[in-house]
């Protein structure tokens, strides 16, 4: 059984992002417990990428600045060994199809249960290339997490029906970072969602302030918040764990008792 | 040799994100109903023929092939193109077909800045806005190119992340298709990215084959022996390749980037150096390290200088239909002066790579062989850059 829907039974979920890396192991490890400590329901743990192609400058910033102070992807294993000590929500990876891929797809995944990260999400595998790795994730009870898009339409149903964990539904256009607004009719596409599926949908993509997670939070599951973030540890840098903490808690206050 | 889902053996794929499957698939649909359809093959042709200045020449390098002194030696002359290289032939189509699909911009990556100066002389032609995504570091190698695109009409982005490279310019150029999707095509430059762009752009520059195979049987009444090109993506190459592919005697060769050699970190030769990886939509072969993050690669020549290689190039080098040799910089730099002294033909330092290897096959083949090989542009764009590996500063 997915984990995942636990992030769902605490009201409207607040799903955090972070880089890991960024600017070190130590400062994530700090970031993702202070989040927790502060509401956070799930926490998207990123594996740095050379070339992040969905990602706005904030968060390929924070990309370039994990993989410059030398983070590996067993240097991200451990550090999940190390917070699944005291860290109970459920996690997922956010990363790229190559990452998985080079490290090959069954030891990636297979160190995933073994360490407890609950879903990975691969912002570059579409529904028709999933077959790549959902065989080796269900194999190893790990959520290939679906992401639809605003100009998903008439793919809506097909990925809705088959979608594990959560939905993350993409609010805008573009790649990540803060938007001051967001146009999308949300409302349409998580309606049409829900006739097809019960799984829970989180809106992300451009949510940097707790009315616009509010607003998001009305019409879905969940509120997933990345750049803004990032933005605090690339401010902070050591120092972040406390403003991330501050930021978690204002965010989940906004869409609690939703 | 494509199924339904874009695949070449194991290769291809669309591995994009969601935003973009129904503008991938729109194309898809859009290019299987225009790709039979006779009135866009008589526009296309025309377009070619009377605009693009096709069929470009097969021409027999006399000199060179007396003084290398073995199999004969054809170039094929892309670089007498209007723009001078095999860019336009694709991006010619791209845009008749963006054009019919209601597009009104076209937005393009670069490397040496031949396909965007390509892409901006066709939305000119069309009437149609054009951005063009150029690593920074490629709009110092290649200035005149940047001032071309711009006379032409388009805006030209200095892309600041990464290597400033090709790879950047197309990891953004994907970025600004995400955001922009209804009224804009993505013009990419060669056989690469998701389904369906490998196998329209291949199919735009197979008039390449199709031109060197009738040419030669004019000419010679056979076949050639060998037909060699320059890869980076690959598009001049799978153009050059595809009409030979059912052709086993015809031996097929790409000559790729090696940069300061294969031995060295320097280098964009992929199949030579590469691994089986994920990137820029497509499965294929990248320069990589064990983490699967994409190499900053390196040749002089900011055409080939790219860390993938199209899925086609790949699967025809794992079913060795085709080879893929490394040719150094100081090769094709060498190879760029001998065919400009020997032919009085300047050719791009991209094409100077097939150049570099027929110098080396020719003499191991007898003189009843015969090679062709295709010069993907002209060098005009590489003089200054050549100058300066040579230790001369000229100002354009």
């Amino acid at each position: 059984m997915s984990k995942i829907k636990n992030a769902f039974s605490n009201g409207k979920a607040f799903i955090a992002f972070i880089t890991c890396g960024d600017p070190d192991l130590a400062t994530t490890a700090a970031c993702v417990r202070e989040a927790v400590r502060n509401g956070a329901d799930l926490i998207e743990l990123g594996i740095p990428f050379s070339d992040p192609t969905a990602e706005g400058p904030v968060i390929q910033g924070a990309n370039i600045r994990a993989l410059a102070g030398g983070v590996k992807t067993k240097d991200v294993f451990d550090l999940v060994r190390d917070l699944r000590k005291d860290v109970t929500v459920p996690m997922v990876f956010m990363t790229y199809a190559n990452v998985v891929f080079s490290y090959g797809a069954e030891k990636f995944i297979g160190t995933c249960e073994e360490i407890g990260i609950d879903g990975i999400i691969l912002p570059d595998l579409p529904f028709e290339e999933k077959e790549e790795f959902l065989p080796i994730c269900k194999a190893h009870d790990v959520d290939l997490i679906s992401l639809i898009a605003p100009t998903s339409e008439n793919r809506i149903g097909m990925i809705a029906k088959e979608a594990d964990g959560f939905i993350y539904l993409v609010s805008s256009l573009g790649v990540t970072g803060a938007r001051s607004e967001i146009t999308t009719d949300l409302k349409d596409i998580v309606e049409h969602i829900r006739s097809v599926t019960d799984t829970p949908v989180a809106i992300g993509f451009g949510i940097s302030k707790p009315e616009q997670a509010a607003t998001m939070c009305k019409i879905s599951d969940g509120a997933i918040v990345g750049s803004a973030i990032v933005k605090i540890v690339e401010q902070y840098g050591k120092d972040a764990p406390p403003h991330v903490g501050e930021y978690v808690k204002s965010m989940k206050e906004a869409i609690r008792d939703l | 040799m494509t199924n339904p889902a874009g695949r070449f053996g194991i290769h291809g794929g669309q591995y994009i994100p969601e935003t973009l499957m129904n503008a991938v698939i729109e194309l898809e649909e859009a290019y299987n109903h225009y790709k039979n359809d006779p009135e866009f093959n008589k526009e296309l042709s025309d377009l070619f023929n009377e605009y693009a200045n096709r069929p470009s020449r097969l021409y027999y390098a006399e000199k060179m092939t007396k003084d290398l002194g073995g199999a004969k030696i054809y170039l094929k002359r892309e670089d007498l193109n209007h723009t001078g290289a095999h860019k336009v032939n694709n991006v010619l189509g791209q845009a008749l077909l963006a054009k019919k699909m209601g597009k009104t911009r076209l937005i393009a990556e670069t490397g040496a800045g031949q396909h965007g100066v390509a892409t901006a002389t066709a939305a000119a032609l069309f009437g149609m806005e054009c951005v063009v995504f150029m690593g920074e570091e490629d709009t110092i190698r290649q200035a005149l190119n940047v001032y071309r695109m711009r006379l032409l009409g388009a805006e030209v982005i200095p892309v600041k992340t990464g290597t400033r490279t090709l790879k950047d310019a197309v990891s953004e150029a994907m970025r600004e298709w995400t955001t922009r999707i209804s009224d804009t095509h993505y013009c990419l430059g060669s056989v690469m990215g998701p389904h369906p762009f490998p196998t329209i752009v291949r199919d735009f520059q197979a008039v390449i084959s199709k031109e060197i195979k009738e040419q030669m049987m004019e000419k010679e009444g056979r076949l050639p022996d060998a037909v060699l090109a320059c890869v980076g993506g690959g598009s001049n190459a799978i153009g050059s390749f595809y009409h030979f592919i059912e052709d086993k005697d015809v031996q097929l060769i790409g000559c790729e980037a090696a940069g300061r050699g294969i031995d060295t970190f320097e280098t964009a030769a992929t199949v030579n150096t590469g691994k089986l990886g994920i990137f820029h939509g497509m499965k294929s072969y990248f320069c990589q390290d064990e983490d699967g993050q994409i190499a900053p690669v390196y040749s002089i020549s900011a055409g080939l200088d790219y860390p993938g290689v199209g899925p086609e190039h790949a699967h025809l080098h794992d079913i060795g239909r085709a080879q893929y040799v490394p040719v150094t910089d100081e090769e094709a730099v060498q190879a760029f002066e001998y065919l400009s002294k020997m032919e009085g033909i300047i050719p791009a330092i991209e094409s100077a790579h097939a150049v570099a290897y027929a110098r080396k096959l020719a003499p191991t083949m007898s003189k009843d062989k015969i090679i062709v090989v295709t010069i993907s542009g002209r060098g005009d764009k590489d003089c200054a850059a050549i100058a300066r590996y040579r230790g001369e500063d000229i100002h354009e």
